[in-house]
């Protein structure tokens, strides 16, 4: 679901002061505070709340509690299997995202519309079908389901499994940051590499890579947060077996169905400080998009 | 003279052909699985599967909730980036980037974090429940958990517009004696209304498909409470993966309409506004 | 070193960009591509580059066919219309770019690569500026930073695409005099792209008139104005000016030429 994963555009910002000075473009006081506080409240409720709930749930039993929730043997394999899932999956997405994207907006080539509609693609499927679709290819009675039973391969209900569906989800989101990034910056300062007698390897490392860098973070943690995050499809191909295919989310679902809150809420919780830091990266990264931003707008 | 494939920039042939193979890999040909395996079935088993009153009863509420959701979210999402553009306010900053905490935050954590709060001992629960209103457990919560995945798409998507209208349109309604409610109602909002119906389209398109924040609160009561996506959940549970593909195809089919319509608006927007999406 | 190109035909889609496009290019000369925008002059510098592949035909660097030779190899030195100056680079670092790409064997050691960028930044006169990035600089600096990285590889030919475009019109006249004066110093074969007579007429040794992918007209600016040798050449010369005469005749002096053929007509008319 493409343009709403925020593509680096600097928001917020001096503009309000321009509107706000100006008596044409300038609402009477009540008006703004009025719709200031509407719009928070909605905020408040629906997005802060969560947020605080999560972390006054996680340690309602005191920080005991909490530290044993998250050191429990099940609670660090589902970290373990967390992180090797995401430490398998970013960089699988991060090598086809620059690829992909150097690709798209380096070259003309007909269909290019078509082929950008389709990276997206895994943002439009539901998480829960994205799981079935190994389900169909490597299930028991899947494409190569039997082959594998024969070479007692294991793919689905194992960790393979959960890296393929957590690469799945993921798939666009690095492509989908540099793709209108790269082809904004156009391809003048390659063309003047080239020129310059430099091969595409030390163009890419010493002209593409310094102008595309803040992009290229922020598609990879928005990539990471989604990978470590990742629900439903993981659900579908993992199997549930405590202690081996648990990743942290679902092993906060079967804490909660167990009625074990305050545990289910620890572990949550480490995903909610993740999605704070996430948030926080970003905005450093928009910060820093935003100066240089300014500094080409000046250059016209 | 050949001149075919040439090109000044190294490296198309083995970026596009990783790209291509890389794609089909992993997405293309695992969701053809879907179209083939439906294939097998026969059109009557499809249908029976597809339209069996339990399976009718979740598009109901996956699609009614998800589009009172997306209108829910149309309306303050539209606000708030509104008061993000235009006013000053003390912690806008902060504000401006927990925006995105649905994108960042797994879903599972928001579906028991909403679920915490709306059950009858949870913060707003126990004052609602008294006056009859019942949130989790029930379609509300559902609505509740799609307003919570889908606000950013809307916000996201009309504010950097909102953020480029000119500004000498407004000053020019002023000068030809327009009241700031004309000036909205006949410059600002015209000029907003693509991306406002793309951002719609969007959270729309993420609440159909929703899985995670909607399970816990959602009470998973047969023909009220259950959405489409636990349907293809509990037929795999129950080993019947043809009634499973057969629920996914249809979601599928939705899912490639909505993108469809979805970069339609897009390119909508983009002409409406001189901007590349 | 001389270019010749021979019956450079390019196509973009429907759009005839060069049509059998033939052209010398003597050693030494400072030749200015001159016609409207579209015309196909900037495809003609980019092909000559290697930047842009013609459908058919070829292009002769010093004699020899480098149509197949990748612009890397082709040693020209190509100056961007809007600089395409690296923007995370400092000026320093902008310059010695070419030199740093070299292949081990070739590279100058850092210290020659010192001594030479500091060269160059005093030829065009900006060595002050070493440490800024292009952002900190003015469009005429940014304009003569982009002339010496280009100039940093020693390229066998200049191409200037626009070179004075981006620039208003009391810099655009100072730099085009500074870039005249700076060939006949270095004598690099050279060829600018402009859509300003003016500018072709008062810089270079020689100029191309293109229109519709086709060569109108070649010769010294001196030529071009005296004797058009077609309707589109006295057209987009400007050359019959509306007015009165006295204004005409003013205009010429200003140019020091003598317009025979359109003040005969215009005292037929």
């Amino acid at each position: 679901m493409s343009g709403a994963t925020a593509t680096l555009a600097g928001h917020g910002g001096s503009v309000s002061s321009r509107y706000e000075d100006s008596s044409a473009t300038r609402e009477p006081t009540w008006v703004k505070w009025t719709l200031v506080t509407i719009s928070l409240s909605f905020f408040s409720f629906f997005l802060l709340l969560p947020l605080f709930a999560v972390f006054t749930e996680a340690l309602r039993k005191g920080w005991d509690v909490y530290w044993a929730a998250l050191v429990e043997p099940d609670a660090l394999s589902a970290i373990k299997l967390t992180l090797i899932a995401a430490a398998i999956a970013v960089p699988l997405n991060l090598v086809f995202g620059v690829a992909a994207a150097w690709s798209i907006s380096k070259f003309q080539f007909p269909g290019k519309q078509f082929l950008i509609t389709l990276i997206d693609l895994p943002f439009s499927v539901s998480p829960v079908v994205a799981g079935l679709i190994y389900v169909l290819i490597f299930g028991r009675q899947g494409w190569i389901g039997g082959w594998l039973m024969d070479h007692d391969i294991k793919i689905l209900f194992a960790i393979p499994g959960i890296v393929l569906a957590t690469t799945f989800v993921t798939f666009p989101f690095i492509a989908r940051e540099l793709i209108p990034l790269m082809e904004a910056q156009g391809k003048e300062e390659e063309e003047a590499s080239i020129v310059l007698g430099a091969t595409g390897l030390q163009t890419f490392w010493h002209v593409t890579l310094p102008n595309i860098k803040w992009g290229l973070i922020y598609g990879v943690i928005l990539c990471n947060a989604r990978a470590m995050g990742e629900f439903g499809a993981v659900s579908v191909v993992s199997g549930h077996i405590r202690g081996e295919t648990n990743t942290m989310p679902l092993h906060v679902e079967i804490l909660y169905n167990e009625y074990q809150f305050a545990a289910a809420f620890a572990v949550a919780s480490l995903l909610a400080l993740l999605a704070l830091l996430t948030l926080a990266v970003k905005t450093f990264v928009e910060w820093q998009a935003g100066k240089s931003n300014n500094q080409s707008d000046k250059e016209e | 003279m050949s001149v075919a494939g040439k090109r000044v920039l190294p490296g198309f042939n083995i970026t596009m052909g990783y790209t291509l193979v890389y794609l089909s890999l992993l997405v293309l040909i695992p969701l053809s699985a879907v179209f083939f395996k439906t294939a097998t079935l026969g059109f009557d088993e499809f249908w029976a599967v597809i339209s069996s009153p339990r399976v009718v009863a979740s598009y109901k509420l996956s699609f009614g909730a998800s589009l009172l959701a997306a209108g829910v979210n149309a309306v303050f999402g539209l606000l708030l980036a509104w008061t993000l553009v235009r006013y000053s306010f003390p912690g806008k900053g902060l504000v401006d980037s927990l925006i995105d905490l649905p994108f960042a935050l797994p879903t599972a954590v928001a579906g028991i974090a909403l679920t915490a709060i709306y059950s009858q001992n949870g913060w707003i629960g126990s004052i609602i429940e008294p006056h009859g209103i019942k949130v989790a457990f029930t379609p509300n919560g559902v609505l509740v958990a799609l307003i919570f995945i889908g606000l950013p798409f809307v916000v996201r998507t009309v504010q950097p517009i909102l953020q480029d209208l000119e500004r000498e349109l407004e000053e020019a309604s002023a000068s030809l004696g327009a009241n700031r409610l004309q000036t909205f109602r006949f410059v600002i909002f015209p000029a907003l209304f693509p991306a406002l119906l793309t951002g719609f389209a969007l959270a729309f398109a993420r609440a159909v498909g929703e899985y995670g924040s909607v399970i816990f609160i959602a009470g998973n009561m047969p023909m009220v409470s259950e959405i489409t996506p636990l349907m293809i959940i509990t037929k795999l549970e129950q080993y019947d993966y043809a009634g499973a593909t057969s629920i996914a195809l249809v979601m599928l089919l939705v899912s490639f309409a909505l993108l469809l319509v979805i970069n339609g608006l897009q390119a909508w927007t983009s002409k409406r506004t001189g901007r590349d999406r | 070193m001389s270019i010749q190109v021979k019956n450079i035909n390019k196509r973009f889609g429907d759009f005839v960009a060069l049509d059998n496009v033939s052209l010398d290019f003597p050693t030494g000369e400072l030749t200015a591509l001159l016609g409207p925008s579209g015309c196909g002059k900037t495809t003609l510098l980019r092909v000559i580059a290697g930047l842009e592949f013609a459908d058919s035909g070829n292009v002769l660097l010093e004699g020899e066919d480098a149509s197949d030779t990748h612009v890397r190899e082709r040693n020209v030195g190509f100056v961007f219309q809007h600089y395409a100056l690296f923007r995370h680079m400092n000026v320093f670092d902008n310059v010695a770019y070419g030199l740093r790409m070299k292949p081990r064997k070739t590279r100058p050691a850092e210290t020659e690569i010192k001594r030479k960028v500091h060269d160059l930044l005093n030829l065009v006169q900006l060595d002050w500026l070493a440490d800024r990035f292009p952002s900190q600089l003015s469009g005429g600096q940014r304009q003569r930073i982009a002339l010496a990285r280009a100039l940093a590889v020693e390229p066998r030919v200049l191409l200037l695409d626009e070179p004075f475009g981006a620039l208003d019109a009391k810099v655009r006249k100072e730099l085009r005099q500074w870039l005249r004066r700076l060939h006949d110093e270095l004598h690099v074969t050279s060829i600018f792209v402009t859509h300003d007579q003016e500018e072709a007429l008062e810089v270079s040794d020689r100029v191309v008139l293109m229109n519709h992918g086709k060569v109108e007209q070649i010769g010294t600016a001196q030529q071009v104005v005296e004797t058009p040798a077609t309707p589109f050449v006295s057209e987009f010369l400007d050359l019959r000016d509306h007015g009165p005469e006295w204004l005409i005749a003013a205009k010429l002096r200003h140019r020091g030429f003598e317009l025979k053929q359109a003040t005969t007509d215009r005292s037929a008319a």
